[in-house]
């Protein structure tokens, strides 16, 4: 039996270039905390200047980053592959993003506090620790970082008291599962005798991959990755949070948190438990289903923006796992370029609310979207290429990625999945163009002008005119995520 | 080829650039109305060479254009036309000429995104008869479903949100059960390419079910009965532009989806299940028929008669195998294939040219009651004339371009059955009946009231319309040789393919 971590101060510190990143990032964390202290509210701008171009040049180092095959580090703790890399480097991307729209919108609402900025740091390096884990040590560390740094952000705004509410509600639930999670870990841990991700893969593949212990302890893992990506039966947190938190905060876990959990299924799922694959895969495909079917008929029933997209969150895990649960190399790059996609377009459109959010005025609701075309054709025109895009219509990139994971399944023979995926996407249809009925079919009620800053404004263009220029030239997007995972 | 090969590319790419041209013009609307007509008619223009110089006698594909596009699923930039889909195209670009010279002065909001959609909706138009890779093919035919969903949508009648939901769900169910047949194949073959679809083997069991699926997604779009429903509410609360590019093409693309993917990549599977289509396409001829009768709102009307005719169309494709299964010789499925597109042609150029009618009527009194008119010959003679002549033509009266499609069919089925060819020729019954009553109700009689009495005749823009949609429906009727060359090679090949097998023993 190994013990935890095994190895010398010589190997340690040849381990530390591959995680510079982490470290500037974790550094630049606490200099954005420092910073903040100094500076004046009029100022508290630049904090989210500094924190923005801390995530680029983070991004720009692991971007920079050689990496051929896999690279183990730090006694086995750390962990780089292209998978990683392409992750981190969108996770990045995605979480810089995030802070342009946030800024305008803190600003506009008077609550705009350096602490978010450092929480979503932190977050974002949590999330990176996570996507770099080579042992189920850094998988739980890097997890539990962004997940305690999401609740603190979700009880950001003070004075909201549903805020409060939603952050107590994730934080019970999201400790129970952590607290699952860590449970089925121990279990494997204690059936294959190791804590490194290849190491366990080893021990899996020789002969334990029918031990019932085991499969014991997977059904826990899958609850604890179930309720990260918010998969049902485990999602009951989602809409509430989505709804209840502050939108920019929603935004944040609507997106950099998803490529964590995928990263965390990912590590959990084919790469530590390969040999167990048919029995993940078959609880896999009854979350599956099941999200697809809740998370698309219930978000009909919503009137509230941002519930409608929390759950219909819940049905595009379905389509993620569905990559998943195929099992194949075809199946997890399709998987990955889902939820890339998915962050790209869900993005967009809880950018879109935060652009219409003004002082006083969440633009939360279905409702306060209707004639937008009539006050403003250029955002109409965004918001719809968004929604077909969610709804999974060419030339957009949720086609694709909608046209891959279904492949995956009709590849190991799901005929049957695929059918109840494309019927369950038709369901889906319908909510998305209730949103572009209400903006192009109805007359606004409301004729206050858009706001938002020239920068939100032109990344915002950029964001959903980039959902249009992937969808009709998908091919890098996809070469990446076939070369991440081959 | 001309244009360095790039003709096709260029018919798709023109009016779709063009009409985010037109989009980004915003409220300049005279400009934006002007920008629209040049790019239409340019794209009328370029089709000309594309018949010009097209080769009859050879089922090949021309004016082909290939490059890669996604490499990680194989598929590429692929097109090509041969003579099914080259009056396809021929039929779009004109259509949509005079569609944005019809609508000229009768959209009233959001006058640049109207025209916008109907150029982008052209290349994707386009695109789906030129495509000849499947996820290319998809995606024009996805796509095509935004443009119409908002026409619909913005500038339609007042139930116009539940019509054009209910096009797009309807529509968007077909299309994504055709889309997990089509990856089943890309899936056999590695290859998005539709030749190599043609040519894959499949047993029956496999042919089946891809053929139900393919099946899904066409009929919706025929439309066939009993999955119909969507098209008199979308005619009905469709601006006239959209009822006219719904009739005129976007019906012709689930036939040209039977010709292209059901017929050849399942041609076992639709052997076996041809009853069905034909037995289908009876219900929509006979039945639909006298829901026709029963309209009280002309464009309902209109649109059950587009239905029956359709029915005629997939008669006419599936009728074949009948008739090979008691002759060995291929002539009877070609003269039923024939029957067919010049049946979608025709349909296209007639159904289109009713539409128009009926907003010129519409424009004028606000009604589409047939009895809110009576007696409008009196006011609007030159109208009348034209009214009467797409009436009889969409009656098959001979000389028109309705008779020679219905006729080739009626014959081809005569060959397989002649209680078919009964039935068949109900329609020629029915429809004159419903037509000529609809005429009968609106053109003749006393004046019916004093909207009637104070209706201006046709104005030069329509004149010209209604007049270039009557020489074009003569023409095709007296002349229909030229026609038929084009599209001879390639049914006959069609034929050809139907009657080998695909089940490799």
């Amino acid at each position: 039996m190994n013990s935890l971590v095994q190895f010398s101060a010589g190997q340690f510190n040849e381990g530390l270039v591959f995680a510079c990143p982490e470290i500037f990032l974790g550094s630049a964390a606490c200099a954005v905390l420092l910073l903040d202290l100094l500076l004046k509210d009029a100022q508290r701008r630049w904090t989210g200047v500094v924190a923005i171009v801390s995530l680029l040049i983070t991004g720009g180092m692991v971007a920079m980053q050689p990496v051929t095959g896999k690279i183990v580090a730090l006694g086995g703790l750390f962990e780089l592959d292209r998978m990683a890399q392409v992750l981190k480097v969108v996770t990045l991307l995605t979480v810089a993003v995030v802070f342009v729209y946030s800024t305008d919108y803190l600003q506009r609402r008077a609550i705009l506090k350096g602490e978010y900025y450092v929480l979503g740091l932190f977050a974002a390096l949590g999330a990176m620790v996570l996507i770099s884990a080579g042992s189920l040590i850094t998988v739980y560390l890097g997890l539990e970082l962004m997940s305690l740094c999401l609740y603190a952000m979700v009880a950001f705004d003070r004075e909201s008291s549903i805020a409060a509410e939603s952050a107590i509600k994730y934080f019970v639930l999201g400790s129970m599962a952590s607290g699952t999670l860590l449970y089925g870990m121990s279990i494997v841990y204690g059936v294959t005798g190791n804590l490194e991700l290849s190491a366990i893969a080893v021990a899996v593949n020789n002969g334990l991959g029918d031990n019932i212990g085991l499969i014991f302890g997977i059904a826990f893992l899958i609850v604890g990755v179930g309720f990260k990506f918010g998969a049902v039966p485990f999602h009951m947190w989602i809409p509430d949070v989505y709804q209840g938190s502050p939108t920019c905060v929603t935004l944040f876990i609507g997106t950099a948190s998803k490529l964590a959990a995928f990263a965390l299924a990912m590590r959990l799922l084919p790469e530590a438990l390969a040999g167990s694959q048919p029995d993940w895969s078959q609880m896999l495909v009854v979350l599956s289903v099941l999200s697809m079917a809740i998370g698309n008929i219930v978000a009909i029933a919503q009137s509230n923006l941002k519930r409608m997209l929390a759950y219909s969150t819940i049905s595009h895990v379905g389509y993620v796992l569905l990559g998943i649960l195929a099992g194949t190399a075809q199946g997890y790059q399709a998987a990955m370029f889902y939820m890339i996609s998915y962050v790209i377009v869900a993005g967009g459109s809880f950018g879109m609310i935060l652009l219409l959010a003004r002082q006083g005025f969440e633009a939360d609701r279905l409702e306060d979207f209707r004639g937008l075309n009539a006050r403003s054709p250029w955002f109409a025109g965004m918001m719809a290429i968004l929604m077909f895009s969610l709804a999974g219509l060419p030339p957009f990139i949720g086609f694709w990625a909608k046209l891959g994971v279904i492949q995956a399944v009709l590849g190991v023979g799901y005929t049957w999945l695929a059918v109840v995926a494309v019927l369950f996407s038709v369901v889906g249809a319908f909510y998305y163009l209730r949103i572009v009925k209400l903006m192009y079919f109805d007359e606004p009620t409301d004729a206050a002008a858009i706001g938002g800053s020239l920068l939100m404004r032109t990344v915002l263009s950029a964001n959903a005119l980039l959902v249009f220029g992937l969808g009709v030239i998908p091919g890098t997007l996809l070469q990446l995520c076939q070369r991440a995972l081959q | 080829m001309t244009f360095d090969g790039r003709l096709l590319s260029l018919l798709i790419w023109l009016p779709i650039i063009g009409g985010f041209a037109v989009l980004l013009l915003g409220e300049r609307v005279t400009v934006a109305k002007w920008l629209s007509l040049i790019v239409s008619g340019s794209s009328l223009a370029l089709s000309v060479p594309l018949w010009a110089a097209f080769k009859t006698g050879t089922a090949a594909m021309q004016f082909v254009e290939r490059s890669p596009w996604i490499s990680t699923i194989h598929s590429e930039y692929y097109i090509g036309v041969d003579g099914i889909s080259m009056p396809l195209i021929l039929l779009t670009t004109f259509t949509t000429v005079l569609i944005v010279i019809a609508s000229w002065t009768n959209v009233e909001k959001r006058v640049a995104q109207y025209f916008a959609a109907f150029l982008i909706l052209e290349g994707l138009m386009i695109g789906v008869f030129a495509a000849l890779d499947a996820a290319l093919f998809y995606v024009f035919w996805e796509a095509m479903l935004i443009p119409m969903f908002i026409i619909i949508g913005v500038w339609g009648g007042p139930r116009r949100v539940y019509a054009t939901i209910k096009f797009f769900l309807y529509t968007f169910v077909g299309s994504l059960l055709m889309l997990v047949a089509l990856i089943y194949m890309y899936l056999k073959s590695n290859s998005y390419e539709l030749a190599v679809f043609q040519h894959l083997p499949l047993n029956l069991t496999e042919q089946t079910f891809i053929f139900l699926a393919f099946l899904a997604a066409f009929a919706v779009k025929v439309p066939m009965w009993p999955v119909h429903t969507w098209l008199p509410d979308a005619h009905v609360e469709a601006p006239t532009g959209g009822s006219v590019v719904l009739a005129a093409i976007m019906l012709k693309m689930g036939g040209y989806g039977f010709l292209r993917f059901s017929l050849p990549i399942a041609p076992d599977a639709s052997r076996e299940l041809d009853w069905l289509i034909i037995a289908l396409s009876l219900i929509a001829v006979v039945y639909i028929g006298f829901v026709a009768l029963a309209q009280r709102d002309m464009k309902k009307l209109i649109a059950y008669s587009s239905i029956a005719h359709m029915g005629f169309v997939t008669l006419g494709m599936f009728v074949g195998f009948q008739i090979a299964a008691h002759t060995a010789r291929t002539t009877g499925i070609e003269m039923g294939l024939d029957g067919a597109v010049v049946q979608m042609l025709s349909h296209g150029l007639v159904s289109g040219a009713l539409f128009l009618c009926v907003g010129v009527l519409y424009d004028r009194v606000h009604s589409r009651d047939i009895s809110a008119y009576g007696g409008v010959i009196n006011t609007m003679p030159k109208f009348a004339a034209f009214m009467v002549l797409f009436a009889l033509a969409n009656s098959g009266l001979p000389g028109t371009s309705g008779f020679i499609g219905e006729f080739l069919v009626i014959l081809a089925s005569f060959k397989a059955n002649v209680w078919y060819a009964f039935l068949a020729a109900t329609i020629l019954v029915l429809g004159a009946a419903y037509t000529l009553w609809l005429v009968k109700r609106v053109i003749y009689g006393e004046i019916g009231n004093d909207k009637v009495a104070a209706l201006k005749d046709l104005n030069g823009r329509e004149f010209l319309v209604l007049g270039v949609l009557a020489v074009a429906v003569l023409l095709v009727g007296l002349w229909p040789a030229p026609l038929l060359d084009v599209m001879r090679a390639s049914t006959a090949q069609l034929a050809q393919q139907l009657l080998v097998s695909k089940i490799v023993p």
